[in-house]
């Protein structure tokens, strides 16, 4: 088990272009599973393959155990990796597909049939050992790709959206599998993915990757309460957050932060007359498709969602009183979108 | 260097290693034939000169022997004319013949397929004798007929072949779509599928005549005047005078007859491979 | 639409087939084609000939030598050609030359190459004095070394083939899977031989079956390079039938060792659509 750590982690692919990953500064804790999360093309699973050592970094410094591995092939640096497909050798049986990184680092063979049940085991696949890769389902697939990575008892632990295979009934049943696997070993586990939603189930702590450059490092509570900057604030939670530019702030507060005026006590909120346009009734909560009525963001669009719990009854073409507490407001600086202070303001 | 650096170099250098050594030996016959052409005789025929470099100064006389005293010229005309209308028959056969398979649906589609690929495994040197009584009885025996009765004979199963997988690669909604307005099957197989499959078509125009080009079995048995010869038969056979070989100028003709179709064949190889490998690579 | 190809592959290769077994049981002659049912007798005559044994020898001896040869050079070959470098498009070019050229035009290009005067390998060999001068080797005019210098052009001819073959079973193999392997800790070999080759299985068996028939049937080039000499040292199935039943006009013995290709030819065709099926099936 150790630290993975980068230094100033630059990747350029072609000289004059921008990076794909700009001068990138991670350091995971012990045994912490820790998620890299960004839309396609933020450089994630570049950072990702450059740990892993399959693509060289154009500057900057991997650590791996305190030591520098930037010159060590990837079979040097003790990790293991899950790739996105699996990357199930396909002419070997589950249990030769395991047993592979004991043959490939010399391990002795009489402790080859020990290891392999060991991390069949943990899996639960043990069952499936004389099976090849194209007779199993998606869900045992990655079973087994997980215990070929473990039987090598590695110090970290590299997944490349292993989930993004699945189909959605899938996805949850197998995250919760990864979750508890995480447990049981405790390995440092570096996790690249763009669904926010596993990043915050799954992750101790989250890299939020936008253009190659990180945003904001954070628990998924401190990066979805205190987002960093605009672009936190808008790609974790979903619906994303509403934001009205003023001139020299930006406002932002969450769709389940706008709720009907009554329901927030106390004086410290802003109130506002929402036109419903749209509603989607999605059995535990309604979300309102509007916009603002009134002041200087007239038909400024904005979305409101209300638990089961709240009153219901709000019809498109009505125009109703909405109000948001002011500890819920988030606060941008308007040239920056960093996060800034609160400040006061009017909009009518 | 670091030890990686070291390392790194190994695979690299064994990697030019061995594409040059291959190169070398695939391509220097044609090197060795580029320089024959333009070697005097006495050079040529000099045992002890360098073989590789013009000891004497390179002279055109292969070429205007070549070009005007041998039938060269007329059997590249033959060849041209045969390579043109074995293409049209083969397309006759084969676009439609494909077509009808590629969406021929179920098991006999698939049948039709495999039988198909298995005639173009009966090669000519099983074929040749029964087809020369044939084409005497015919009485194209001697003629550039003969061969454009013949050859469609493996053009034909291969083009097939190469258009069911390229037809198959379109998909059925297009023409479904077509015939919902109001075209009837065989309009939209001439109206949509053929103008979007040029490139197929184009292909299989490419393959039929080098392959046209380089038949040698049945030119040979079936024609022997040499004003009627193919390219690929006439070179070896008749630019000879008795037991004398000019190899001056047979080898500014293999270099000549060779580098086109080498040009055309390797633009459109990919799709060649893959009608060879149809099947075998996911 | 699929009736005129297959008319025309009935007629011009289903006929001859049969025309072919019918005349194995003749007696027929160029000068004399009726047909005289004789039985078994063609058979019995050219299975004690020694010509016919030594061709039927030959045809399996050329083959399976040609065959390992140029597996194992394709490979290498496709290894190095995988990954992209500069110029790799006219190295390409280079190496499918042997493959594109007529192959009449190559066989006679490496006739003057094997020459036993002139020959540039000889001059050489001589030059890094391996040889003596007018020592020279006859590479066609000795039995062994015609036999060499017969396997070595189809192996010429066919090393461009399949490396392209293989390139592009080399290319479909996603590219995560030697990734894990060397993260897993495999080394070049290793992935090499217990990942990439036994994934390229299917490819390298469509590459070795079409060399198989290829060479096999292939009668251009012994007919240019020896004629089947010296001493029917260099005959092969498909020459020795054409020589027998063309050139020495007895339509029947030919047609009966013709034959004798089609054992072969079934066992290939059962293998390939094994491959094929298996290949569905995965």
């Amino acid at each position: 088990m150790a630290v993975v750590e980068t230094r100033n982690l630059t990747k350029v692919f072609k000289q004059g272009d921008l990076g794909a990953v700009n001068n990138v500064n991670i350091e995971t804790r012990e045994g912490e599973f820790l998620v890299l999360l960004g839309p396609s093309g933020s450089g994630k699973t570049t950072l990702l393959r450059m740990i892993a050592g399959l693509e060289t970094p154009t500057t900057g410094e991997i650590r791996i155990g305190g030591e520098v591995v930037n010159e060590r092939s990837p079979r040097e640096r003790g990790i293991a990796m899950v790739f996105q497909s699996y990357a199930l050798y396909p002419h070997l049986s589950v249990y030769e597909n395991i047993a592979f990184p004991l043959k490939a680092q010399k391990i002795p063979k009489n402790q080859h049939k020990q290891k392999v049940e060991w991390a069949a085991g943990l899996l639960g696949i043990q069952s499936l050992l004389q099976r090849k890769p194209r007779q199993l389902s998606g869900g045992e697939r990655q079973r087994v790709a997980l215990a070929r990575a473990i039987v090598r008892e590695p110090r970290v632990f590299l997944l490349d959206e292993p989930l993004s295979n699945l189909d959605a009934k899938l996805r949850a049943s197998a995250r919760e599998e990864l979750e508890q696997f995480h447990d049981r070993i405790k390995t440092t586990t570096i996790y690249v993915t763009h669904d926010q939603v596993e990043a915050m189930a799954l992750g101790d702590r989250i890299v939020v990757l936008h253009k190659g450059e990180v945003r904001q490092i954070g628990t998924p509570e401190e990066v979805y309460d205190q987002p960093a900057d605009t672009f936190v604030a808008t790609f974790l939670g979903s619906p994303p957050m509403n934001l009205l530019e003023f001139p020299d702030i930006i406002v932002g507060f969450r769709p389940e932060s706008l709720v009907p005026e009554g329901v927030v006590p106390g004086a410290a909120q802003v109130k506002l007359r929402f036109r419903v346009n749209y509603v989607e009734y999605l059995g535990a909560e309604h979300v309102l498709y509007g916009s603002l009525e009134g002041g200087n963001f007239e038909s400024k669009e904005i979305v409101a969602r209300l638990s089961w719990t709240m009153p219901t009854g709000y019809k498109a073409g009505g125009v109703y009183d909405f109000a948001i507490a002011q500890i819920d407001l988030r606060f941008f600086d308007r040239k920056t979108e960093k996060r800034t202070q609160p400040r006061p303001f009017t909009w009518q | 260097m670091t030890r990686r650096d070291w390392r790194k170099l190994g695979p690299g250098a064994a990697k030019f290693a061995t594409l040059a050594t291959f190169v070398v030996l695939l391509a220097f016959p044609f090197y060795w034939m580029l320089i024959a052409t333009f070697k005097q005789n006495i050079d040529l025929y000099a045992v002890e000169n360098n073989p590789f470099k013009f000891n004497l100064p390179p002279t055109l006389d292969h070429l205007k022997l070549l070009f005007f005293e041998t039938g060269y010229v007329r059997w590249i005309g033959n060849t041209a004319l045969v390579g043109v209308i074995v293409v049209i028959i083969t397309l006759f056969l084969a676009v439609p013949a494909a077509y009808s398979l590629a969406r021929l649906t179920g098991r006999w589609g698939q049948r039709m397929g495999i039988a198909i690929f298995l005639t173009y495994l009966i090669p000519p040197t099983l074929l040749f004798i029964p087809l020369s009584r044939v084409v005497a009885v015919l009485g194209l025996q001697d003629t550039i007929w003969s061969v454009v009765l013949v050859y469609p004979s493996f053009t034909v199963p291969f083009s097939i072949w190469l258009l069911m997988g390229f037809f198959k690669s379109i998909p059925k909604e297009l023409e479904d779509a077509a015939m919902v307005d109001g075209l009837t099957r065989f309009g939209a197989f001439v109206k949509l599928v053929i103008p979007i499959s040029t490139s197929g078509i184009l292909t299989v125009v490419i393959f039929t005549f080098t392959l046209v080009t380089q038949e040698f079995v049945y030119a040979l048995t079936f024609i022997s005047p040499e004003s009627q010869q193919m390219v690929g038969v006439g070179i070896p056979i008749f630019l000879v005078r008795g037991d004398v070989y000019f190899w001056g100028s047979l080898m500014a003709a293999c270099l000549i007859t060779s580098v086109p179709i080498a040009l055309l064949y390797n633009t459109f190889l990919d799709r060649f491979i893959a009608g060879f490998t149809v099947g075998a690579v996911k | 639409m699929f009736f005129p190809a297959a008319a025309y592959i009935v007629l011009l290769i289903g006929g001859p087939l049969v025309l072919a077994v019918m005349y194995a049981f003749s007696d027929a002659r160029i000068g004399n084609p009726g047909f005289h049912y004789v039985g078994l007798e063609n058979f019995r005559s050219i299975l004690q000939s020694p010509s016919f044994r030594a061709a039927l020898r030959n045809s399996v001896v050329f083959t399976v030598v040609a065959q390992i040869i140029v597996i194992v050079c394709s490979t290498m070959l496709s290894i190095a050609l995988e990954k992209p470098f500069r110029g790799r498009k006219f190295t390409r070019f280079l190496i499918l030359l042997p493959w594109v050229a007529p192959i009449s035009l190559g066989a006679i290009g490496w006739k003057w190459i094997l020459d036993s005067i002139y020959s540039v390998i000889t001059w050489v060999l001589i030059w890094l004095h391996v040889c003596k001068p007018y020592g020279a080797p006859m590479w066609l005019g000795e039995p062994k070394l015609a036999m060499a210098s017969v396997i070595l052009v189809h192996c010429w001819r066919l090393i461009p083939f399949s490396t392209v073959i293989m390139l592009a079973g080399l290319t479909a193999i996603p590219k995560d899977i030697p990734e894990a392997a060397a993260i897993d800790g495999a080394g070049f070999w290793r992935i090499l031989f217990r990942i990439n080759i036994p994934m390229m299985a299917p490819i390298i068996s469509v590459a070795v079956l079409f060399g198989t028939i290829f060479t096999f049937t292939d009668m251009t080039v012994v007919y240019i390079l020896t004629a089947g000499g010296p001493f029917d040292s260099t005959q092969t199935l498909p020459s020795l039938a054409f020589a027998t039943g063309i050139q020495g006009s007895d339509l029947a013995a030919g047609a009966a060792m013709s034959l004798f290709l089609i054992p072969v030819l079934v066992l290939i065709a059962y293998f390939m659509l094994r491959a094929a099926h298996r290949a569905e099936v995965t």
